[in-house]
C-alpha cells in the first residue's frame, strides 16, 4: 500500500491534473445522458451543438445540463473553500459545511425569501455571501474568545453548535412566514431545476473565486506552516487570511445559493486530493477542484437513479458518504491517507 | 555602522512586560548567542526583532530602517528565521519545503526560475540533505528535520539568519554537528548568525560574542572570555561554577555547578557536622 501510495504520488502533478480534467468530462458527459428519461451520447452531442429544440435533447439542454453544470461547480467551489480552510486554520477537520459558512448563507437565504418573496437570483447570492460570512465570523469569533486557540474538535463542535442555531433560524422563519417549501426547494432539492438564467450570474462568481484561490495557492501552503515561519517568510499573515476568507465566502455562498446547505464535501475532497498529490496546496487547490466536481457529479447521479424516477436528495447521498469518513479523519488524527 | 539594532525596546504579552528598555547591538557577520535562564525573555528578545510578535516602545533597526514599517517580505530578503521547534510541515517534500524559502524574492504565480533552482539546490548541498530531496519532511529524524528548516533559511539568501534554540531535542552529536554547519556558514559565507541556546559550553565555543540576560535585560555582553564567568554564572543562573579552559579549543568552559540555595545548604550541614 505505502509503495503505491509513493508512486502515486511519484507521478509528475500536470500527468495527474490533465487525467483528472479527462475523468471530470467523461463523469460530466454519462452523467449529463443517465437520467429517469432514456436519453443516448447522440442527444447530449445535439444538445451542445444543434441548434433549435427537439424533444430528444431539449429536455438535456433545459433541465439536465444545467443542474450538471450546477453540480459540477458547486462540487469545485465546496472543495477547493473547504481545502484552503483547512490550510488556513492547520484544521483537518475544516469544512465550510461544518464550520457554519453554509448554514449561515442557508439562513441568509430564508431570510431574503421571507423578507422579498420576488428576490432576484443575484441578490439571494448577496444574502448567501453575507450569511455565509456571519456563520463564519460567529464560528471563529467563538474560537477567538478561547485562549490558546481552538483544538481541531472543539472548532467543530462551535462550528455544530452555530450550524444547529442557524439551522433553526431558517426554519422558524420558514414556518413564521410559511415558505418553508419554497425553502426546503433549495435545503433538499440540491440542483433541481437549476436555470441558465441562474448560473449566468453565479459561476462567474464561483469562476472568479477559483481563480483567486489558484493564485493564492502557494500562501496557503505558507500559511499551513506554522505562523512564525510564514512571518519570517515574508508573508503578510492578516492581509492573506483576510483575502482567504473573502474567497472561501464567496465560494461557500455561491454553491448554496445554487444548491442550499451542503457538508463533508469540502472535508471530503481534499483528504482524497492529498493522497494523490501530496500536502503542498499549489497542487491540492487545482486537483480539488476536479476532484470537487467529479464527485459532486456522481453523488448527484447516484441521487437521481437510486429511486428513479423519484430523487433522492443529493445532500442525503454526500452526508452518508461524509458522517463515516468525517469519524475517519478524526480517529487517524486529522492524517487520513498520510 | 552595524546592520541590526535594537534601541529602548519594550515587549510584553498581554500588557506585563517582558523586556524592558533594552538596547542591543548585534555585530556584523559574527556569531552572537544570547544566554540566560528560561524566561528571561530572550526567546522574546529574537521574536521581537524577527517581527514575530510586535514591540510596544522603542525601535529596531535593519539597515536603519525601522523594521515595524518595512514591508515583511523586504525584511524577509534581509534576515531569515529559523523559529523554535517549526516541525509543523507534515507531508512536504523536503525539496518542496526548501523551495519555499525563495518566497520573498518571487513575486506573481511565483514560478522558480533557474536562478532560484541553483539557490535551492546550493542549500540542500551545504545541508547535506540533497539525497532526501524526494522524502518528505516527517520522514526524517530530527537533526535531519533541523537541517531541512536551516536549508530553507539559506534558501532565503540573507546576510543575517536568526535561530531559537536550534539544537533543542537533538542528541549530542547531532547538536555539534548544526553547531558547526552554523559556524561554517558564518566562517565561508560571513554570514551573520544570532540564535539562541541553553548551552553556555556550547555557546562560548561557537560564538563570537554573547549577550548574558536575567529579567528581560542583557546584564553582559562581549566575548566568551569576559562573559563566561563565576560572576556572571551566579547572575544569570544563580550557579556557582567552576570556569576552565577547554583542551581543545582553548575557549571558557563551566566545568561543573552546584544551585546556590543547594551549596548554602550543603554549607550548612557541615556547619552542623562540625558543631557535633
Amino acid at each position: 500500500m505505502k509503495k503505491v501510495k509513493r508512486e502515486i504520488q511519484h507521478t509528475a502533478f500536470p500527468i495527474k491534473l490533465i487525467i483528472a480534467i479527462i475523468v471530470c468530462f467523461f463523469t460530466f458527459l454519462i452523467a449529463t445522458k443517465m437520467g429517469a428519461k432514456e436519453t443516448s451520447f447522440a442527444d447530449v452531442f445535439n444538445a451542445f451543438f444543434q441548434k433549435g429544440s427537439s424533444p430528444g435533447y431539449s429536455i438535456i439542454r433545459d433541465i439536465r445540463l444545467p443542474r450538471e453544470v450546477a453540480v459540477m461547480f458547486v462540487g469545485a467551489a465546496l472543495a477547493v473553500s473547504g481545502a484552503i480552510m483547512q490550510g488556513m486554520t492547520r484544521n483537518p477537520l475544516a469544512d465550510p459545511g461544518l464550520l457554519g459558512l453554509t448554514s449561515g448563507a442557508n439562513a441568509a437565504l430564508a431570510f431574503a425569501l421571507a423578507m422579498l418573496p420576488s428576490v432576484s437570483t443575484f441578490g439571494i447570492m448577496v444574502a448567501c455571501f453575507i450569511g455565509a460570512a456571519a456563520g463564519a465570523g460567529l464560528v471563529f469569533g467563538i474560537g477567538s474568545m478561547q485562549k490558546g486557540g481552538f483544538t481541531p474538535v472543539k472548532l467543530v463542535l462551535a462550528g455544530a453548535a452555530i450550524s444547529i442555531f442557524l439551522q433553526a433560524v431558517a426554519d422558524a422563519i420558514g414556518l413564521y412566514f410559511k415558505i418553508s417549501k419554497n425553502i426546503s426547494l433549495w435545503t433538499a432539492g440540491g440542483a433541481i431545476g437549476t436555470t441558465w438564467q441562474q448560473l449566468s450570474i453565479v459561476i462567474p462568481f464561483i469562476l472568479i473565486g477559483l481563480l483567486f484561490a489558484l493564485l493564492l495557492s502557494r500562501q496557503v501552503t505558507i500559511l499551513s506552516l506554522k505562523e512564525d515561519v510564514a512571518t519570517g517568510l515574508g508573508q503578510n499573515t492578516r492581509r492573506i487570511r483576510w483575502l482567504l476568507f473573502i474567497v472561501i465566502v464567496i465560494l461557500a455562498g455561491a454553491a448554496v445559493s445554487l444548491v442550499g446547505n451542503m457538508a463533508f464535501i469540502g472535508l471530503m475532497i481534499p483528504h482524497i486530493v492529498r493522497a494523490i498529490v501530496g500536502v503542498d496546496y499549489r497542487h491540492i487547490i487545482p486537483m480539488s477542484i476536479f476532484t470537487g466536481a467529479i464527485f459532486m457529479l456522481l453523488a448527484d447521479l447516484v441521487g437521481r437513479m437510486i429511486h428513479a424516477p423519484m430523487e433522492t436528495p443529493v445532500v442525503s447521498i454526500v452526508a452518508v458518504l461524509g458522517l463515516p469518513f468525517f469519524l475517519f479523519v478524526v480517529r487517524k488524527g486529522g492524517s487520513a491517507f498520510q | 555602522m552595524f546592520r541590526l539594532t535594537a534601541n529602548d525596546l519594550t515587549v510584553g504579552y498581554d500588557k506585563v512586560p517582558i523586556i524592558q528598555n533594552l538596547s542591543v547591538t548585534i555585530p556584523d557577520k559574527q556569531i552572537t548567542s544570547i544566554i540566560g535562564s528560561n524566561g528571561c525573555g530572550k526567546s522574546t528578545l529574537l521574536k521581537a526583532i524577527t517581527r514575530i510578535i510586535p514591540y510596544e516602545d522603542g525601535s529596531v533597526l535593519l539597515d536603519g530602517s525601522q523594521i515595524a514599517t518595512m514591508k515583511t517580505k523586504d525584511v524577509a530578503k534581509k534576515m531569515a528565521i529559523l523559529p523554535q521547534s517549526p516541525d509543523s510541515a507534515s507531508g512536504l517534500t523536503v525539496g518542496e519545503l526548501v523551495s519555499y524559502g525563495r518566497f520573498p524574492h518571487q513575486s506573481g504565480l511565483g514560478r522558480l526560475k533557474q536562478a532560484d533552482i541553483d539557490v535551492i539546490h546550493w542549500a540542500m548541498e551545504v545541508t547535506a540533505i540533497i539525497g532526501f530531496k524526494h522524502r518528505t519532511v516527517d520522514e526524517l529524524s530530527g537533526g535531519q528535520r533541523q537541517r531541512v528548516w536551516i536549508a530553507m533559511a539559506l534558501a532565503q539568501e540573507t546576510d543575517i539568519i536568526l535561530l531559537d534554540e536550534p539544537t533543542t531535542y537533538l542528541d549530542m552529536a547531532h547538536q555539534l554537528d548544526i553547531l558547526q554547519l552554523l559556524e561554517q556558514l558564518n566562517k565561508q559565507e560571513g554570514r551573520t548568525i544570532i540564535m539562541v541556546l541553553h548551552d553556555i559550553n556550547q555557546a562560548a565555543r561557537f560564538s563570537d560574542h554573547l549577550l548574558a540576560m536575567r529579567s528581560g535585560q542583557i546584564i553582559q555582553t562581549g566575548s566568551p572570555g569576559e562573559v563566561l564567568t563565576k560572576e556572571m554564572l551566579r547572575n544569570v543562573y544563580e550557579i556557582d561554577g567552576e570556569i576552565g579552559t577547554d583542551p581543545r579549543t582553548g575557549k571558557p568552559i563551566c566545568i561543573t555547578y552546584d544551585l546556590i540555595k543547594q551549596k548554602e545548604q550543603h554549607n550548612n550541614e557541615k556547619k552542623i557536622h562540625s558543631a557535633i
